[in-house]
């Protein structure tokens, strides 16, 4: 047998293995039982419960402000376009921790902008509003990205066509480029949703970290790591639940519309 | 997809290699596990061990504790409390603990604050950062407010705004501004310099703070660990302990 392709395959399967183990062995640690019963309690709800709405508007305000932006980015040319673009996908590759002391310096009490913010009546270190900051921060470049490979990705001559027919340029962005460019908006927004989702570091930093106010289901499970195993692996398992469908939707969804006469 | 699959597997066979060249080296690598309320005094003290090259890992008592139980083999254990270690003990995973170090638990405060007593924390809009109640300094926290009177604790408890996993985060969250007041532990402030100043408790509120540390069960190097804990007692790392404030087991 040649080589090299056997070793391919060998560092596929230590790869694969590597990878999937660590998932899999969340659910046979524990019984469905177990896990079900340590969903049931308080602070497992409040947790899952202000994920979801953290992760809910910061998602929410990456969309709003990501697509007219990305949709800027991909369809004009500008000197420094290439700078503006590196810095917007910068936090994509930014470890979290820098990401919190970032925002700690920005706009925490003492940072640059603090001083405004907090003229300006905002509270954001140690509050829910804080915890938004936090994900969207960390979380829009994986929109934003995706959603100007997707506008750049459509057929010119489709808002072209628009043009001439007379509808304005905001008219053809929300008519045709939205429409055409949606399963790929669709993939960033999922994207994004699963980061925000997941963070940790910048939250703990930034947020801190109270029952119900800033402690999202990663901080919950980092708090149960020394006393209640069985509880931080329900609470992983359900990520994982939430990260698998958030995967799926990525590559089914696109495929569905492709299918139905859009992209290309 | 293909690509990054290879990536992974050759960054993995390159941490394999990296990490069996160390433990072939001289001398033995000793990997110590401590509070980080520990983390100065340590640093400072572990590069003149003679027996080995120490490897230190700071995090709160109770999450070095669940990494034990889920397999970690760390030589040695040092926590803020004794409770953990006994606890540790009790299960097997842990030589009989010795008692090395005290500490005191204070009210941190930024240096210009206006705070100068526990009873200053109850009023309206004081912001309050404590640690989460497993990790010691949470506990030690909590035992303090529970002597206080019911409705004093109750107010306090209530501008608490954020349960920290370690002494770091809290020491972090007052530095930065984010809260006007925290409870840590006395050699905290020292190390945090100008900017902190401490707050004494009143001494019947005060709660016992003593460090303990042990041999983990399945130490790759236990004849070492011994040493270093010992060293605990009396040798540059105590040295180092009383230099960063902390005082001596009762």
């Amino acid at each position: 047998m040649r080589w090299f392709p056997a070793a391919l395959v060998v560092a596929l399967a230590i790869a694969l293995t590597f990878l999937t183990l660590p998932i899999v062995a969340i659910f046979i640690d524990s019984s469905p039982a177990d896990l079900l019963d340590s969903l049931g309690d308080r602070g497992a709800r409040d947790a899952l419960w202000l994920s979801l709405r953290t992760t809910a508007a910061a998602l929410a305000i990456i969309v709003v402000v990501g697509t007219p932006a990305a949709y800027l980015l991909a369809t004009r040319t500008f000197r420094g376009k290439a700078l503006v673009v590196t810095l917007v996908e910068l936090p994509l590759v930014l470890p979290p921790a820098v990401a919190g002391v970032a925002l700690l310096a920005t706009v925490g009490p003492t940072g640059v902008l603090g001083g405004a913010v907090e003229a300006a009546g905002i509270q954001l270190s140690l509050t829910t509003a804080g915890v938004v900051v936090a994900l969207t921060f960390v979380a829009s470049p994986f929109y934003v990205r995706q959603a100007m490979a997707a506008f750049a990705s459509v057929d010119r001559t489709l808002l072209d066509a628009s043009r001439t027919l007379g509808a304005s340029e905001a008219r053809g962005f929300v008519r045709v480029m939205i429409p055409t460019a949606m399963p790929g908006l669709v993939a960033g927004g999922a994207l994004a949703l699963g980061r925000a989702l997941g963070e940790f570091g910048a939250t703990l930093m930034f947020a801190g970290s109270f029952q119900g106010i800033t402690q999202t289901v990663p901080l919950e499970i980092y708090n149960r790591l020394g006393t209640d195993f069985d509880g931080a692996l329900a609470l992983s398992a359900v990520l994982v639940a939430v990260s698998v469908a958030i995967l799926l939707a990525v590559k089914l969804v696109p495929r569905a519309e492709v299918l139905g006469g859009a992209a290309r | 997809m293909k690509r990054s699959a290879v990536l992974i597997a050759l960054v993995l066979a390159s941490c394999g290699g990296d990490d069996s060249s160390g433990s072939g080296s001289s001398k033995p690598r000793l990997v110590v596990s401590a509070a980080s309320s520990m983390t100065e005094a340590l640093n400072a003290c572990s590069s003149e061990f003679a027996e080995a090259t120490v490897r230190l890992s700071f995090a709160g008592s109770d999450e070095l504790a669940a990494q034990i139980r889920q397999g970690v083999r760390p030589d040695v254990y040092a926590a803020a409390n004794t409770k953990l270690p006994d606890a540790l003990h009790a299960e097997g995973l842990l030589d009989k603990p010795v008692e090395f170090a005290a500490n005191e638990l204070v009210l941190a405060v930024p240096a210009g604050s206006e705070i100068g007593s526990v009873d200053d924390l109850t009023a309206k809009g004081v912001t309050i950062a404590i640690g989460d109640e497993d990790v010691p300094i949470g506990s030690y926290t909590r035992e303090t407010l529970g002597k206080l009177p019911a409705t004093e604790e109750k107010a306090i408890l209530a501008n608490v705004r954020s349960n920290e996993p370690d002494v770091k985060g809290i020491v972090g969250k007052l530095t930065q501004g984010a809260v006007d007041a925290g409870f840590v532990y006395v050699t905290d402030v020292d190390a945090a310099g100008s900017d902190l100043k401490a707050v004494e408790l009143p001494p019947d509120v005060e709660p016992r703070v003593t460090y303990a540390a042990g041999v983990v069960e399945g130490a790759k190097h236990p004849e070492q660990a011994r040493v270093y804990v010992d060293e605990l007692l009396e040798g540059p790392c105590a040295d180092a302990l009383r230099d960063a404030g902390f005082g001596a087991a009762p």
